[in-house]
C-alpha cells in the first residue's frame, strides 16, 4: 500500500514522549491529540483521526505488528463491552478534571508546584530533570506535569494491552475513541 | 462458495488496522466503521486476525 504523509505520524507521538523527558513544557503539545479528533468528529462526523492520523495507534501497530511484540490474542469480552468503554471514559475524565483542579489550585497559589509525573493514577515519579523553572507561571508547568502523566499513562496501558492482546487493543477502550464515536453517532443520527 | 469478510459495524472502533493489512485494498473506513468491498474481498482473513475488537468474521458469501 502506498504510504502517505500521515502514515508517519507515529514519529510525532514518539517524539512527544521523548520530549517529555527533555522539557516538561512540551507536554502542552499533547492537547492536539485531544482537540483534533474532537474537531474532526464534530465538523466531519467521522473517526478519520483514529484510522488516519492517530500516531499512538500507528506506534502500537508498528511495535506490536511489525516488531511482533504482541501475543495477538483476542481481548476479553468484557473489555469490548460498552460498559467498560464508557466506564473507562468516565473514569479517565474524572481523573482529567482532578488534574485540572490541581492545576487551578497551583494557579491560584493555594498549592505548590510538584515536579512529579503520576503513572497509572498511582505511582508518583520524580521528574525534576525535565523542569527548568517556571514559564509565565508555575501553573503552566503544573498542567504540563499533569497532562504528561495522562499521556504516559495512556501509553503504558496501551503497551500492556498491546503485548497481552492485539497491537491496537488500546483503540477498543481509548477514551478519545469512545468520545468521538459518541459525537459521530449524535451528529449522524438523522442520516 | 467462497468466504468473505463481514464487519459488525455496531462494534467497530474504526481504528483502521484491517485497512493496513488487506492485500486487496478492499477495505475503507468511512464514517465510524470499516466497509469491506465484497467484490474485491478474497476471504484471506487477515483483517479478521488483525481486528482488535474482533468485529470481522468470515462468512460464506
Amino acid at each position: 500500500m502506498k504510504k502517505r504523509w500521515y502514515d508517519y505520524l507515529w514519529i510525532a507521538t514518539l517524539a512527544y514522549l521523548i520530549l517529555g523527558f527533555v522539557n516538561i513544557l512540551f507536554a502542552w503539545l499533547g492537547l492536539l491529540c485531544f482537540l483534533i479528533p474532537i474537531v474532526i468528529s464534530i465538523v466531519k462526523g467521522n473517526k478519520a483521526y483514529c484510522n488516519k492520523y492517530c500516531g499512538r495507534g500507528q506506534m502500537f501497530n508498528l511495535i506490536g505488528g511489525r516488531f511482533g511484540l504482541s501475543r495477538k490474542k483476542d481481548i476479553p469480552k468484557w473489555m469490548k463491552s460498552k460498559w467498560f468503554q464508557y466506564g473507562f471514559l468516565i473514569f479517565f475524565f474524572a481523573m482529567f478534571f482532578q488534574m485540572l483542579w490541581v492545576t487551578y489550585l497551583v494557579f491560584s497559589g493555594a498549592r505548590e508546584l510538584k515536579q512529579i509525573v503520576t503513572l497509572i493514577w498511582t505511582f508518583k515519579v520524580p521528574w525534576e530533570w525535565a523542569y527548568y523553572g517556571d514559564f509565565l507561571h508555575s501553573g503552566v508547568s503544573q498542567f504540563a506535569f499533569g497532562f504528561y502523566s495522562v499521556m504516559l499513562t495512556a501509553t503504558i496501558l496501551g503497551l500492556i494491552t498491546m503485548i497481552l492482546f492485539k497491537p491496537r487493543s488500546w483503540c477498543v477502550y481509548c477514551p478519545m475513541g469512545t468520545m468521538t464515536h459518541t459525537i459521530c453517532k449524535i451528529k449522524n443520527r438523522n442520516k | 462458495m467462497k468466504n468473505k469478510a463481514y464487519v459488525n459495524k455496531h462494534d467497530c472502533v474504526a481504528c483502521g488496522s484491517c485497512v493496513r493489512v488487506c492485500p486487496m485494498s478492499a477495505i475503507v473506513v468511512d464514517g465510524i466503521a470499516a466497509n469491506i468491498n465484497c467484490e474485491k474481498c478474497v476471504g484471506c482473513g487477515r483483517c479478521a486476525k488483525e481486528c482488535p475488537a474482533s468485529v470481522i468474521q468470515l462468512k460464506e458469501g
